[in-house]
């Protein structure tokens, strides 16, 4: 087993990794840049190496300041955790060269699924559904061909493509030369490649991906899958695990179509095989991220397994510890994204200063974060704070325990999208399982609940709301502290202690 | 002390008077029974007639005071009485010219209009990045660009005045 391990990453991620090093009894190494400097995730490793300038260029993406790091302090093994350089080829190969073990599959795994058309090919060779589509198209006539046989609406893909970018629909001829030039540029601009093809665009799919794990001796698993169509501009939002409308048999087919995947890619360690489902659920092989998700504690906490510290011991050469036979779903788990940015504000991003945290707790309550109290939120990396995760017996105890580890959550000085979540987890169709990758935006566009109708009970508190306001106006500075029995806070709690005190003195004897 | 509090469009007269016996509070003239206790930055207790609540005080994206209560956001406005006339007198209207500010920190990367060029409401003027994503920062009304201030590539921090639209 590794004795030292260097996390390519920053934020709950970087933490995440960092909590399954310790377990492991492995000794951890953070990097950061200048924006990073007080980050969560350098408190909480044994050895920190500054990056330089905050640009993700000149830090978290530059492999040669990685490799430096790597090479002072010693470390054996490389985590990439999820975004940056995790699906970088490059970063693996130069990985190895410098003899460290690169954390994820092989470099030519992931070059074989970074290409979504060299993907398509294999992929349909082997014998998994595919979207209809095309392959490379070399020009805009010919997208316009490909586009007639396969019947409008179509999608323009870039081949290197992922998170909505490159990315164009076509509802007719007319737009195509346009969207085909447009996507082109995009690609290039942010993939440097500027390939596309063409793929069927399917009317309100569900987006269900499938959770596979393979050791580096030929075994292979499928862990369940994740429902995660909720989804706001191509960014998910929400996650559950099992799909509400995945049934055994149908968990049986996905999970094997993703095997067939993994098989075909000589896939090892953690992947994730995405599939779109349509109305007839029917599925649809789409593309295969080559690392650890970002909603990877899902399927941890149905499955009881802990898909980092297995992702650890695989690339130390160790055989999986189980098989299929042996993994059993239990329960239902949801995880929601806090991103410091304002569903009421168009979602406007707030970085800024974190002057009040509280974290939920209690049963089947799990929050995996990256910041604290006292911190600046930067406003250099993506928004993403937390992931609040939820595990309990069914769906609907499920939603009923997010709900109130909701309630729980506050983060004081930025916005949150933390109000959202309750009208998500209140909506009927959501409760009904009835959800598709359309389904936040049109939520978005329903006037929201809380002005319009207000039960008595709600009315009651409108009033607690104008007191509370009332009291914060009359407070003089946060945190200075007023109390209305007279009171100054810090004697109310000394005196609370010594009361606590005592009684527990009595309780003893 | 007397404060106006505007929550969801309805306007509650809340006066606190600090006594001996704790807190005296009145709504709309009403006597309630309260106790609280403010311990920590952001988050009071009350208990409101034998009801415990316990409220947090979120800054909204545009500075305005959002209290949450059993996980319900709530946006108030506050006014102290005394200063009403004041404030209502320097209040903004439609006319005269409009600051467009920096709602959060991050960088400008692309100015949309050009000084003199008219704008339609709710149309871009700015493009600001900030955490990874673009955001336009629209003009709410109908105007003419007179002034921006802010220059493509450049860092701005909140509340920075970006254009000025009349």
């Amino acid at each position: 087993m590794f004795k030292k391990i260097l996390i390519a990453n920053r934020g709950e991620i970087a933490v995440r990794v960092m909590r399954a090093c310790r377990e492991l009894g492995i000794a951890t190494v953070a990097v950061y840049s200048e924006a990073d400097r007080e980050a969560l995730h350098v408190r909480r490793a044994e050895e920190a190496c500054p990056l330089g300038p905050s640009a993700a260029s000149e830090s978290y993406l530059n492999i040669d300041k990685l490799l430096e790091a790597a090479r002072r302090t010693g470390a054996q093994a490389v985590h990439p955790g999820y975004g940056f350089l995790s699906e970088n080829a490059e970063f693996a190969r130069r990985c190895a060269q410098a003899g460290l073990k690169f954390i994820g599959p092989s470099a030519a795994a992931m070059e074989l699924m970074g290409s979504k058309t060299r993907a398509r090919q294999t992929m349909a060779e082997a014998g998994v559904p595919l979207v209809l589509g095309s392959g490379a198209l070399k020009s805009a006539k010919e997208a316009e061909t490909g586009a007639e046989k396969l019947g409008y609406p179509v999608l323009v893909k870039a081949a290197a493509g992922g998170g909505g970018k490159g990315m164009r629909l076509v509802r007719e001829r007319a737009e195509m030369r346009s969207a085909f030039e447009a996507a082109g540029s995009e690609a290039l601009r942010a993939f440097g490649n500027g390939e596309v093809y063409l793929e069927k665009l399917l009317e309100s799919p569900r987006h269900i991906e499938v959770q596979i794990l393979g050791d580096e001796h030929g075994n292979l698993v499928y862990l369940g899958e994740r429902e995660c169509s909720l989804q706001r501009r191509h960014q998910k939002v929400l996650e559950e695990a099992p799909s509400p409308l995945v049934d055994e048999a149908m968990r049986l087919r996905m999970g094997e179509s993703a095997l067939r995947v993994a098989r075909a890619a000589g896939y090892s360690n953690a992947g994730t095989v995405e599939f779109l489902v349509d109305a007839g659920r029917s599925f649809y092989f789409l593309e295969m991220n080559t690392r650890l998700q970002v909603e990877h504690p899902v399927t941890e906490m149905v499955t009881g397994l802990d898909l980092v510290q297995l992702q650890i011991r695989i690339a130390a050469g160790e055989k999986l510890p189980f098989e299929q036979k042996d993994v059993q779903l239990r329960g239902h788990a949801i995880e929601c994204r806090i991103y410091a940015e304002d569903p009421e504000n168009d979602f406007l991003p707030s970085p800024g200063k974190i002057t009040r945290l509280m974290t939920p707790a209690g049963p089947g309550i799990r929050d995996e974060s990256g910041v604290y109290q006292g911190w600046t939120v930067p406003l250099e990396y993506d928004p993403l704070l937390s992931k609040l995760v939820a595990h309990a017996g069914n769906r609907r105890e499920t939603i009923a325990r997010m709900e109130r580890a909701l309630e729980e959550y506050f983060v004081g000085g930025i916005a949150t999208n933390l109000p959202l979540f309750r009208r998500i987890l209140r909506h009927p169709e959501f409760v009904a399982g009835a959800i598709d990758t359309g389904f936040l935006e049109r939520l978005l566009e329903e006037p929201a609940a809380e002005a319009g109708r207000a039960t008595p009970a709600e009315d009651g508190e409108a009033e607690v709301a104008a007191i509370a306001a009332a009291l914060f106006a009359a407070t003089p500075a946060p945190g200075a502290g007023v109390s209305t029995n007279g009171a100054r806070p810090a004697e109310a709690w000394k005196r609370a202690g010594r009361q606590e005190g005592l009684r527990e003195e009595k309780w003893r004897e | 002390m007397t404060y106006d509090v505007v929550i969801a469009g309805k306007s509650y007269r809340v006066e606190l008077k600090r006594g001996k016996e704790g807190c005296a509070c009145r709504v709309d003239g009403r006597e309630v029974a309260l106790e609280s206790v403010c311990a920590e930055r952001e988050v009071l207790w009350l208990l409101l007639g034998g009801r415990s609540y316990e409220v947090r005080r979120e800054a909204g994206a545009t500075g305005a005071m959002h209290v949450v209560v059993r996980g319900r956001r709530y946006a108030a406005e506050v006014r102290d009485p005394r200063a009403f006339r004041g404030r209502r007198a320097t209040a903004g209207t439609d006319a005269g010219p409009l600051r467009l500010l920096a709602p959060m920190p991050g960088k400008v990367v692309r100015i949309l209009k050009a000084e003199g060029e008219p704008v339609e409401p709710s149309e871009g003027v700015v493009v600001l990045e900030a955490m990874k994503m673009q955001n336009e920062i629209r003009s709410p009304r109908k105007g003419v660009v007179r002034k921006i201030l802010a220059a493509a590539g450049t860092a701005v921090s909140a509340g920075e005045a970006l254009a000025v639209v009349e």
